[in-house]
């Protein structure tokens, strides 16, 4: 990935910075300039909760380019309790504990690298919930 | 607006084409259906293709193609909204002589997907979904409608066989279909013990990748007749988006840009439903079958394999499915395909489907689909007497 | 040393991985003989990185763990450090990408340092001077490491991973103080027994070498003119925490001291997760912030081969109790466990 392309949503992938429509309420990520829902372009920043619900998952058994030897991961749906869902990878977790409705939460971790020489892709993954505080 | 005919058509079959290239398989394609009618001129080209610049090293395909047939000086030009390039194809040419600035055109579909080795075609076919917020994280094109079948089985309780069955259907219409890339029959072992791609997603869930190209020539209806004695309407079309990402999506399992671009071409044809007689609907995965189904009115929400098991989908069935074989075994050479589809009904009109024939085909509808119907493409078309 | 202003630990945090390599298994594939190794090292198992993470990915959980902990809007933080020896880039800081990664940039100090085992409170060394200046409201001195011994080396069994951040502040300004700072020494020599060449990908070592003259040496003079200067004996601490190559070094450093084993067993933590390098000191330090009470004093010893020893002093304050339940616990971490065998590690640490 190019590096401008990379830099460009670090607020977005890292930060989890999305806006939230002030006509209608709904979440909008990623960020577009209207709101998809009801067309107004009247935004306030929003942070995506930190914990969220797994509504869907798959395996991935056969990567893209870019992920090879990383197989396999877990790649899933997050929904967060104002409704907003994102798809991202989930980490850290066992095959066999996957669930629909699980509890996943935030975590930074490297997605991805241009090579040995290229730079790093870090992101926000989810886990498993590591702990009720 | 004019009104639209269809007077002729022309096909690959879908194939590794390894000795042909875009300009070989295109000008195949459109030398055929050329040389059934009796055009004095073509006025302008629209080709629909995807991948050609990642896999290809070629932009600029309009030109690539209007060269090659020895057809300049003739506007011609490339429309891409992923694997629904066929489908905007169509969509372009309709305007185009709808409008009257055109009169007859050559409109169709072509790709190369085996001139990417290795991960290649799929990493380029998998542009059609958002890189920066799905295939960044290495959600592959196929993940995608993995992560909406598993959430459509357990909303919906619908068995993990219903989809293989489908499977089964299709490559028992695509054996009869002598323009597939797969004609053999499988059964549901052949699905279901079949290589891992994505949970729950197995190989025979997914289109096969292949080449291939299609075409299809318009005219005004009101001059159809002078240049063809068989021809049908373009009697109603619809197109519509969704968003480029499915987490955004409202319902993540209502196809809604094919549910809108449908309602469009049926207002616009004067029909239901429950007047097709036949559908070429867009399974590049089992999963997108079902969905699509329940989106053009042919399936309530949840209940595909309720009319799948009653035999709705047969070819004697009330709604008889891709009697071409369908993406999954017809093929889905991806900017291509949704002109197969205008192809394949247009041959079933004409009554000239060989082995698959369907009797009676009065009214037919092709659907085709950008990614997980990100950009979506309903076609109807109306025999004509 | 000692700052102008007092300075006072706000936060702090740490994060190990999952995963787990036990000592059984380095011994299958070698044929050594684990029992043995067990009772040389005191190490049972050790964590290991997941294949999805580096030092800045344990550096951001580590400093929004601290962050939790603090409670300060990280836009007050003036400085983020991270001491490493396995920088995800060898030229392009890791401070950067945790300093982004938890909202404190642009106005910020960040880099890496590294001097061995003990970049980490190195780093803390130089937050205590910024705060103590008043040069900047708080820091984040962060140590952590993804360490690997060679295949076959000794050090295979025990260069584990993890990391910790610690985030210091004025004590005019923070409201809840964690610890204060009494003092601090640094204790170095040009000692060459642990050293890595740029294109080497394991580190080499003096074997025997990196005991008296090296370890022993920096940890006991550091520890000893501290406490000199600051007038105190070994039994004026409640606890004392050691660089952790493994888990006879600590206790014979503190025998030799005077320490007794109990006030050194709390923060022993290298027998469930191996040397965390950078990150070994600073997580004994936050496994005995995770109990220490209100006026229980804390010695904190680390040791970088190269080589020397910072040697801090802290007494613990009473707002370690409102923040100590805040972000999970050293222990909580060392529980959260997933065994993995040799053929798994080399894919997660890509030797394959």
């Amino acid at each position: 990935m190019s590096v401008p392309r990379y830099w460009r949503n670090i607020p977005q992938r890292v930060r989890m910075e999305a806006l939230k429509c002030k006509s209608c309420g709904k979440i909008i990520y990623p960020p577009r300039a209207k709101c998809i829902y009801c067309g107004k372009n009247d935004f306030e920043c929003y942070t995506i909760p930190e914990k969220g619900r797994l509504i869907s998952f798959s395996i991935i058994r056969h990567p893209p380019i870019g992920f090879e030897h990383t197989t396999p991961y877990v790649v899933g749906i997050i929904e967060f309790e104002n409704g907003l869902r994102i798809s991202s990878q989930i980490t850290d977790v066992d095959i066999n504990e996957l669930k629909i409705g699980m509890e996943v939460e935030q975590v930074f971790r490297k997605v991805s690298e241009d090579g040995k020489s290229g730079i790093i892709q870090y992101a926000i993954k989810f886990r498993p919930i590591f702990q009720n505080i | 607006m004019r009104r639209v005919a269809i007077i002729s058509y022309g096909m690959t079959k879908v194939d590794r084409h390894w000795n042909k290239s875009i300009k070989d398989l295109f000008s195949e394609a459109t030398l055929k259906a050329i040389n059934k009618v009796n055009i004095p001129k073509v006025d302008a080209i629209f080709v629909g293709n995807m991948c050609a610049s990642d896999l290809c090293d070629q932009n600029n395909i309009g030109t690539v193609v209007a060269d090659h047939l020895g057809m300049i000086p003739i506007p011609s030009y490339r429309i891409e909204a992923a694997c629904g390039s066929g489908g905007a194809a169509i969509l372009s040419g309709f305007m185009a002589v709808s409008s009257g600035l055109f009169d007859i055109v050559v409109v169709g579909g072509v790709e190369k997907l085996t001139d990417g080795v290795g991960k290649k075609a799929t990493f380029s076919l998998g542009k059609a979904a958002d890189f920066e917020y799905e295939l960044f994280y290495g959600i592959t094109f196929a993940s995608l409608n993995a992560l909406i079948m598993r959430r459509y089985m357990e909303v919906y309780k619908v068995p993990r066989e219903a989809f293989a069955d489908f499977a089964v259907l299709m490559h028992r219409n695509g054996a009869k279909n002598p323009y597939a890339q797969l004609q053999f029959e499988i059964n549901r072992e052949t699905v279901l013990k079949s290589e891992d791609i994505a949970d729950p997603i197995k190989l025979y869930d997914c289109a096969p990748i292949g080449d291939g190209a299609a075409v299809v020539i318009l005219c005004p209806l009101e001059d159809a007749s002078r240049y063809s004695d068989s021809f049908v309407e373009i009697a109603g079309i619809g197109s519509a988006t969704d968003t480029i990402d499915i987490a955004s999506r409202e319902d993540l399992l209502l196809l809604k840009s094919i549910l809108i671009a449908a309602n469009n071409a049926y207002k616009m044809a004067k029909v239901s439903p429950s007047d097709i007689d036949l559908a070429e609907i867009h399974d590049a995965f089992t999963i997108d079958a079902a969905l699509s189904l329940e989106a053009l009115g042919f399936s309530k929400r949840g209940e595909f394999d309720k009319l799948l098991y009653d035999g709705a989908f047969e070819p004697d069935g009330l709604i008889p499915v891709n009697l071409s074989g369908g993406l999954k075994s017809r093929g889905h050479p991806v900017g291509a395909t949704g002109v197969y589809q205008i192809a394949e009904i247009t041959m079933q009109l004409l009554g000239e489907a060989g082995k698959n024939q369907l009797k009676n085909a009065e009214i037919g509808l092709a659907q085709n689909m950008a990614g997980v119907a990100s950009n979506s493409y309903v076609t109807i078309l109306k025999r004509c007497r | 040393m000692r700052p102008i202003i007092d300075v006072v630990i706000s936060g702090w945090g740490s994060y190990i991985p999952i995963y787990r390599l036990p000592v059984e298994e380095v011994a299958r594939i070698w044929g050594t003989s684990a029992d043995h190794i067990k009772q040389e090292l005191l190490i049972y198992e050790k964590s290991v990185a997941g294949i999805d993470e580096d030092v800045a990915t344990i550096a951001v959980e580590a400093a929004k763990n601290s962050l939790k902990r603090s409670k300060i809007n990280p836009n007050e933080l003036g400085a983020v450090f991270v001491g490493t020896e396995t920088k995800p880039y060898a030229v392009k800081p890791t401070g950067t990408i945790v300093a982004e990664a938890i909202g404190a940039t642009p106005k910020i100090l960040a880099a890496d340092f590294e001097f061995a085992c003990k970049a980490g409170t190195e780093c803390l060394q130089c937050c205590i001077a910024l705060v103590g200046s008043n040069m900047i409201k708080y820091g984040m001195a962060i140590g952590a490491d993804v360490a690997e011994g060679a295949p076959a080396d000794p050090l295979e069994y025990s260069a584990g991973s993890g990391g910790t951040a610690i985030i210091v502040g004025s004590k005019n300004y923070e409201k809840e103080p964690v610890a204060l700072l009494e003092g601090s020494v640094s204790y170095v020599t040009d000692t060459p027994d642990f050293w890595r060449r740029p294109k080497e990908s394991y580190p080499s070592h003096a074997e025997a070498f990196t005991g008296d003259p090296a370890y022993f040496r920096h940890t006991i003079s550091a520890a000893k003119l501290l406490m000199e200067e600051l007038g105190l004996r070994p039994s004026d601490f409640k606890y004392a925490i050691f660089h952790q190559p493994n888990g006879k070094f600590p206790l014979k450093a503190a025998k030799i001291l005077g320490f007794t084993r109990e006030q050194v067993e709390h923060g022993l933590i290298v027998p469930y997760i191996g040397n965390l390098y950078s990150g070994s000191s600073m997580t004994g330090f936050s496994a005995i912030l995770d109990i220490a009470m209100p006026g229980d004093r804390i010695l904190l010893v680390s040791y970088g081969s190269g080589a020397g020893s910072d040697a801090f002093s802290f007494i613990v304050q009473d707002g370690i109790i409102t923040k100590r339940d805040n972000a999970p616990k050293v222990m909580d971490y060392i529980k959260k466990k997933r065994k993995i065998d040799y053929a798994i590690y080399c894919k997660i640490r890509g030797k394959i």
